[in-house]
């Protein structure tokens, strides 16, 4: 399909102010025209029933792991960009962290190669900082940006040594690419596997104090400060981080954020079983802990926090300290994830649950619907430099994401795509479905029923 | 003066009629009831009863199998859970970390449903993992019993504690206790507070604020804390002191054993601010002169050494429970 | 169900008479001799046999509780367990004549379960039984050496003795259940 009208659906673009039933068509991948029903000038091609349905800009991912090379066992280039497609992503930004990690332009070429032949969606490859993310050393940071990578990070962990990033911030500039720093001080949070509070004290598990998280925003805050450059603080997740992100956007300095559905949405109590953490379920401080207690589905890092973090991010998001949602999607084998808490990997799956667990938050009335789509559409693609190239425009690629915002479904994680069946969300019932993701004005999934 | 425990020759035959016992597993004291609790220690005065005779066995658990799983080194504990399973007839089989498939890197899930699969119907654990016996609840048929998970829980060491506080004292209702030492990472600490709680005593916990964080008040809102030692101890009807492990001072939580024996060992000076009867408790094995002096250790108000007696009464009436009826 | 009376207060204080006396018979008055009552009711029926002996003889003759949970054959049936009562000897039971005491001889399994508790205890030189009521339907070679009353029964029927110290009144009745079942 490159040609198609989609008709009658509600036109959503929050860059554009525009909310509206119209039809929509698509041309040679890209949008040729948008305008009042049935009004369309080329009316005979294959058309797409969108009534009822939102039609947007197509998410974009800022942060995914599609672990090839090297864990093809946990997920591939092919099933990463499908379950992406699921969740109605039409780009991802692939992190470098897998075996080898993406330090050398040849690793960027292989995975561009790989999407090319395989991908569903536009997959964008992510540079290391340091030579096998070993933080001693710089990679070649302008070999990586010639093959095409996007950004550089060691995501997975913070680049320890101050001077060494300091270097790559300066050094980056001449590319005008962004740093995405994870910022995690592995000393304080040597060892922990969930945040350090109440229910780590419970449960007798090591934890993972804010300060942990806090202590490398403010560094890495200050060298943004000293070197001028583009500096991306990967997935928030405390108020401490807002806070100190919020001063700094305050002061002008070129940094942005983003935050992970997960982290909007859930707790630390979720570790506690699955009844519990979602949107701010807290147990009774006396409630004896049941059988599913130690849920590793819930052990991701950075950890779940409290709930006065969670408001902390939101309000965030709503005033724009937090730039963009990503989701960090993360997938692991079964065997991963099915052993001891303190063993089990960390890491969610969270593509293909991202807009629905997100939407729950608009239908509370936590969240406002265009900023939502905002901070997955043009939130991201301005920190990638590609916000020109998104929006329902004429002309602009026919990228585009049709969800129905009220559909319930029950997640069911053997349903996925994605590889990596590790969701703390299975069992949940959801509100908000993807119907239907075009990329480049090709239909790359649709929903059964639609 | 101790309140001893009185031989009733003929006890009215109106005790305990209808069990209560609703427990598959044993995780965690959080999810016990009071009621629960008291049949339990009812059903362990019969078990002290089989373990005063000549020969120390019933044929009650023949055919059964107990299996114990120890993933950390334990000999006491094992060696009481395996005494009260022999006590009671049942076939025991012994895994340690040693001769477990762990250390060929067979996963934890694989090497209980390999037991599984050979027949167990109470599987005893001990994990340095916190929560593994819950991931193993889910896994297997057999009844799962948590002879200590990181430190998370210790059920059946509470459980002793309680039924030696319960010999002396008739029970704890109204009872302060008083747990000093290591809490953060006590096992021992966490169960005694939820089983000293439910059955009615005030818990007050005194340690290093290293080792005992600010979130314990809000883990734990049944117990209070209060740092300084002698407000603590003052008029303590129970006082249970836990093991220093040296690992703490090179872990940097603690400037010097030096220091805390200085600032927190209950010496007799100490002991002398809680109640005359208070009662000396300790899980063991004792550092004698670090965490606790030796002439309190092994003083008249110790019943350090009734612990480990009681603790296979106590742990016999649980196998009982859990495998003495069909499931 | 219907429920028929078999024995009253009275018939029932006249059968342990009568079995006192029989024990002191056989038993050159009682020396030596150690009455061991089966949890619940043979509790307070050997405590009774014992002051009926005292009366006679002017001697004390000591009593225990056995309790037989632990020797039971049928636990794998039973959810959950039974309520484990306190076993209590008053003596060393080694080389005395031990007389069980219960309420009623039905199978036999209870008294099998009675005599491998009591051996666990000691040797005696004899073991005894004395039952207040015998229905029959045994399962097991065993037969009391006392009987209150022989009592032939259906199985579908339940033989139920109440006392004064357990149930609060002193009868046995025989209680007819329509649909099968034992006691």
């Amino acid at each position: 399909m490159t040609e198609a009208l989609l008709i009658r659906g509600r036109l959503f673009d929050p860059g554009q102010g525009l909310d509206r039933v119209g039809d929509l068509l698509i041309e040679g991948g890209k949008i040729a025209w948008l305008g009042e029903p049935g009004l369309a000038p080329k009316p005979d091609v294959p058309v797409l029933e969108a009534q009822r349905l939102i039609v947007c800009p197509g998410f974009i991912d800022l942060h995914c792991h599609l672990r090839e090379p090297g864990q093809e066992d946990k997920e591939t280039i092919a099933s990463g960009t499908q379950a992406a497609a699921r969740g109605g992503f039409t780009t991802v930004c692939a992190m470098p962290n897998t075996q080898p990690p993406l330090d050398s332009g040849a690793a960027v070429d292989y995975v561009l190669k790989r999407a090319t032949q395989e991908g569903a969606v536009r997959v964008l490859p992510i540079g290391c900082i340091t030579r096998g993310r070993k933080g001693e050393e710089l990679a070649e940071l302008g070999e990586l940006a010639q093959a095409g990578a996007v950004a550089f990070s060691d995501d997975g962990n913070s680049v320890a040594d101050p001077r060494l990033l300091r270097n790559a911030l300066e050094y980056s500039r001449s590319f005008g690419l962004p740093v995405i720093e994870h910022c995690e001080d592995a000393s304080l949070s040597k060892d922990g596997v969930m945040n350090e509070g109440w229910t780590s004290a419970r449960l007798g598990l090591r934890g993972i104090p804010p300060a942990a998280e806090e202590t490398v925003v403010a560094r890495d805050i200050a060298l943004a400060e000293l070197t001028g450059a583009r500096l991306h603080l990967a997935h928030l997740t405390t108020a401490g981080s807002v806070e100190l992100v919020r001063r700094a956007k305050e002061k002008g300095l070129p940094i942005t954020a983003e935050v992970t559905p997960h982290h909007l949405t859930l707790t630390e109590e979720r570790v506690m079983g699955a009844e519990w953490g979602w949107l701010g379920r807290v147990p009774p401080r006396h409630q004896p802990l049941n059988s599913c207690a130690y849920d590793t589905s819930a052990k991701v890092n950075p950890p779940l926090r409290t709930p006065a973090d969670v408001l902390a991010l939101n309000r965030g998001l709503q005033d724009g300290t937090i730039d963009a949602i990503a989701t960090d999607h993360a997938p692991h084998r079964l065997v991963d994830k099915l052993c001891e808490f303190d063993l089990a990997a960390f890491g969610i799956s969270g593509l293909e649950t991202a807009l629905a667990a997100l939407l729950a938050l608009v239908h509370i009335g936590e969240l406002k619907l265009e900023t939502l789509i905002e901070a997955l559409t043009y939130g991201p693609a301005r920190i990638l430099g590609r916000d020109t190239q998104t929006g329902l425009r004429e002309g602009a690629p026919a990228d585009i994401t049709i969800f129905d915002p009220e559909a319930q479904w029950v997640v069911d994680p053997q349903a996925f795509a994605s590889k990596g069946k590790n969701t703390p969300l299975a069992g949940y019932t959801l509100r908000g479905k993807v119907m239907a993701t075009i990329v480049d004005g090709r239909l790359v999934y649709k929903d059964d029923s639609l | 003066m101790r309140i001893r425990e009185q031989s009733q020759l003929y006890p009215p035959i109106t005790k305990p009629t209808a069990s209560p016992w609703q427990h598959r597993h044993i995780l965690d004291l959080d999810d016990f009831s009071r009621q629960e609790m008291e049949f339990l220690f009812h059903t362990a005065d019969a078990m002290k009863e089989i373990l005063g005779r000549e020969i120390k066995r019933v044929p009650t658990l023949r055919g059964k199998t107990v299996v114990t799983m120890f993933y950390e080194p334990s000999t006491r504990t094992r060696l009481s859970f395996e005494m009260a399973a022999k006590s009671l007839g049942a076939d025991v089989t012994s895994i340690t970390a040693a001769t477990s498939s762990a250390v060929k890197g067979e996963s934890l899930v694989d090497t209980v449903r390999t037991i599984q699969a050979l027949g167990s119907d109470v599987l005893v654990m001990r994990h340095p993992c916190s929560g593994a016996p819950y991931l193993v609840a889910q896994q297997v048929a057999s009844s799962v019993v948590n002879a200590g998970d990181g430190w998370h829980a210790h059920p059946t060491q509470a459980l002793l504690d309680l039924y030696t506080i319960r010999s002396h004292h008739g029970g704890v209702e109204g009872a302060k206790a008083v747990i000093i030492g290591d809490i953060l990472h006590s096992r021992v600490a966490r169960s005694n507070i939820w089983g000293l709680t439910i059955m009615g005593a005030q818990v007050v916990l005194c340690g290093p604020p290293t080792l005992l964080p600010r979130f314990w008040g809000q883990a734990y809102p049944q117990a209070i804390i209060e740092p300084d030692i002698e407000a603590a101890l003052a008029d303590a009807d129970i006082i249970m002191v836990l093991r220093l492990q040296r690992e703490r001072q090179q872990g940097g939580l603690l400037p010097s054993i030096e220091e805390y024996v200085r600032l927190y060992q209950l010496d007799e000076r100490r002991l002398a601010l809680a109640k005359p009867d208070a009662l000396v408790m300790h899980p063991g094995p004792v550092n004698e002169g670090i965490e606790i002096a030796p002439e309190v250790a092994h003083g008249a108000q110790s019943v350090i050494e009734e612990q480990v007696a009681n603790g296979v009464a106590v742990r016999m009436a649980l196998l009982y429970l859990l495998a003495g009826g069909a499931h | 169900m219907p429920e028929k009376t078999i024995l009253t207060e009275e018939d029932i204080r006249r059968s342990l008479s009568r079995i006192a006396h029989e024990i002191i018979e056989h038993n050159r008055g009682g020396q030596g001799v150690v009455l061991v009552g089966i949890h619940t009711r043979g509790v307070p029926l050997a405590q009774r046999l014992a002051n009926l002996i005292a009366e006679f003889e002017g001697s004390q003759v000591p009593v225990g509780s056995l309790d037989i949970s632990f020797y039971r054959d049928d636990l794998s049936w039973r959810d959950p367990p039974p309520v484990v009562r306190r076993t209590d000897m008053p003596t060393d039971i080694a080389g005395k004549r031990v007389i069980l005491v219960d309420d009623v001889l039905y199978t036999g399994r209870s008294i099998r379960a009675a005599l491998d508790a009591l051996i666990d205890h000691g040797r005696p030189e004899s073991i005894q039984l004395a039952v207040l009521v015998d229905r029959g339907h045994r399962e097991l070679p065993i037969r009391a050496d006392y009987v209150g009353k022989n009592l032939p029964s259906a199985r579908r029927e339940e033989v139920q003795v109440r006392l004064k110290e357990t149930d609060g009144r002193d009868e046995v009745a025989i209680i007819t259940n329509r649909e099968g079942g034992g006691q």
